[in-house]
């Protein structure tokens, strides 16, 4: 029994450091955005003195002078189209590749895995060059289309592993006890597919919404720059004042939606990001 | 003809125009996916490929012309591009094997979680969701040596410059790395952790072997695959690194990867020639590390098999 307390306190003991360091970074960086700008670098962990004052000064000048609402829109905006895009397209394969059979299904899956581990950088100069002369440099298409790239293989990997699990037939079943082939589709099938599309929309709106060398090297202005992007291009107020709490204070409104996902999704996040990936 | 072959043969004759419209539904659902990857991969890369033999810098574009492999000349004698492969490397052994080791506590600690298995999973998958950029906001502020935290703490020094020397800053990076990205490598080896049948362990038990004899003649051999797989997504990964060095010292003191040299050559200096040519020997680099691990995991199914 001796024995066994030892090990239970070491396993709790291992739980707890790994929350910790899971969570350091995190409130870190929410302690910076709510210290006063006079006590920003006093180096202690935890504010001794707290203001809003760093999450007032990104808000202010409105939508015009406001270096983070702009960027916010466009982060927002991108992440959702793209979301939405990809998922319908994705969607539209997955279902191919997990219930019909036709010749070059292994083809796609394979081409899917290798865009998945693409190097992103070797498409930057020709993105540059040709988003340019087809004008969309510096545009919205011209973040989505990248994001739709490279979100696909994620997103299809998703959605096959969660499509070749529904019981397809359930919809015959339901068309002979008297609905619609309309009618089963939608309060048969959808309902069980829902989940695995959520789970890929969620994933992909993570990795549009994170996305950093694309956003800087195909934008030029808060025209199209999202907020990873308009962070690296903070300034202070002066010259002399460091935009510390700024960035920290906008890096904690867009990690907010992220961890309320997280919380709320964790068991599908999980089941989706390792679905994907083992199976591959 | 008889009534019963003519309606075999109807049958077939069925099956096979529905195989044929089958075929013809998967094409169609697949193409809109297959055309939007290629269109920013395959497209791109044969574009880069032809940049990278011009002299194409947008600063002077009345110069140029088709220069043959003078970039490729020029980056590869550069010692820039090796310092900067090297770097690359360098953070990819370190950063994949700290993960490897540090995701496979993880991945045990939440296989055995005691209390709040909730609690650990959605801290764990904190890091995986948050912004690369802000995380090495947070590790960059965290180490400063005028406001972070990390020189209050005791046995390091208060005005211990971080970024100020080559191998201090890699530390960080490293570190930055690591918390963003051991999340997903927990998550790949904890769903291969729970593919293996608990009745062995028992077995083993019985016949005396300890928990360290356990893990090392059981779960590490039943799991290598999940752990190559694993290996190769992340370093493959790892090899883009490109996020954290641009925030935290965007290449000072020697710490520039291969993807920032390319923006740089790129985006920075307008030199689509130089450029693309760094990105194809970035993507070359990419197929040669795949094409290792590939043939690695294919030996090792294949011992597997006869073992």
């Amino acid at each position: 029994m001796k024995r066994g307390s030892r090990e239970y306190a070491l396993w709790a003991i291992g739980e707890l450091l790994i929350i910790a360091f899971a969570l350091i970074p995190v409130l870190w960086i929410l302690s910076l955005s709510l210290k006063t700008p006079e006590t920003v670098a006093d180096q202690s962990f935890i504010p001794q003195d707290w203001s809003l004052d760093s999450y007032e000064t990104l808000f202010e000048g409105g939508i015009d002078d406001s270096p983070f609402i702009k960027p916010l829109i466009n982060s927002l905006g991108i992440a959702l189209i793209t979301t939405v895009i990809s998922i319908t397209l994705a969607a539209f394969a997955a279902y191919a590749i997990a219930r019909l059979d036709f010749p070059g299904k292994s083809l796609i899956l394979a081409g899917a895995l290798a865009i998945a581990i693409f190097p992103q950088i070797s498409t930057v100069g020709p993105l540059f060059d040709m988003w340019r002369a087809l004008g969309l440099y510096d545009t919205w298409p011209g973040l989505i289309i990248p994001y739709l790239t490279f979100s696909l293989p994620l997103a299809i990997y998703v959605l096959v592993a969660f499509f070749r699990e529904i019981p397809w037939d359930l919809d015959q079943a339901a068309q002979v006890d008297g609905a619609t082939p309309f009618q089963a589709f939608r309060k048969v099938i959808v309902p069980l597919a829902a989940p695995g599309v959520f789970t890929a929309a969620i994933l992909v709106f993570i990795f549009a919404w994170n996305d950093f060398l694309f956003a800087i090297s195909l934008t030029s202005s808060d025209a199209s720059r999202t907020v990873p992007a308009a962070l690296a291009f903070f300034t202070g107020e002066s010259q002399f004042t460091e935009p510390t709490g700024n960035i920290a204070a906008a890096a904690v409104i867009v990690t907010v939606p992220i961890i309320v996902f997280v919380l709320l999704f964790q068991r599908r996040i999980v089941s989706g990001l390792t679905s994907g990936a083992v199976k591959g | 003809m008889s009534d019963a072959t003519a309606a075999a043969g109807r049958r077939v004759g069925r099956a096979s125009s529905r195989t044929r419209s089958e075929r013809r539904l998967g094409w169609m659902l697949c193409a809109p996916a297959v055309i939007a990857m290629l269109l920013v991969t395959a497209y791109p890369i044969g574009y880069a490929i032809a940049l990278s033999v011009q002299d194409l810098d947008l600063r002077f574009p009345e110069e140029g012309g088709f220069v043959g492999l003078d970039n490729y000349g020029t980056v590869l004698t550069s010692s820039l591009w090796w310092t900067d492969l090297f770097n690359t490397l360098f953070i990819t052994v370190i950063a994949v094997s700290i993960e490897l080791v540090l995701g496979m506590a993880i991945a045990l600690v939440m296989y055995r979680a005691i209390f709040g298995r909730g609690a650990i999973r959605a801290s764990v998958l904190i890091p995986y969701g948050i912004v690369t950029v802000v995380a090495a906001f947070s590790w960059q502020f965290a180490f400063d040596p005028a406001t972070g935290f990390v020189n209050n703490l005791p046995l390091i020094a208060d005005d211990k410059a971080w970024f100020g020397d080559r191998f201090s800053a890699f530390a960080v990076i490293i570190l930055a790395e690591v918390w963003k990205t051991v999340p997903f490598m927990a998550l790949l080896l904890l769903a291969g952790l729970t593919t293996i049948d608990d009745g062995l362990y028992e077995a083993a038990k019985v016949d005396g072997a300890n928990a360290v004899q356990r893990f090392v003649r059981i779960t590490l051999p039943l799991m290598k695959p999940a752990i190559l797989v694993a290996l190769l997504f992340r370093t493959l990964d790892s090899f883009r690194v490109f996020d954290t060095i641009f925030i935290m010292t965007r290449g000072a003191q020697d710490t520039e990867s291969v993807s920032i040299l390319g923006y740089n050559q790129l985006i920075s200096r307008l030199n689509l020639g130089l450029g693309s040519a760094v990105s194809v020997l970035i993507f070359l680099s990419v197929l040669i590390i795949a094409f290792l691990f590939i043939r690695g995991l294919g030996a090792r199914t294949r011992e597997g098999r006869v073992g």
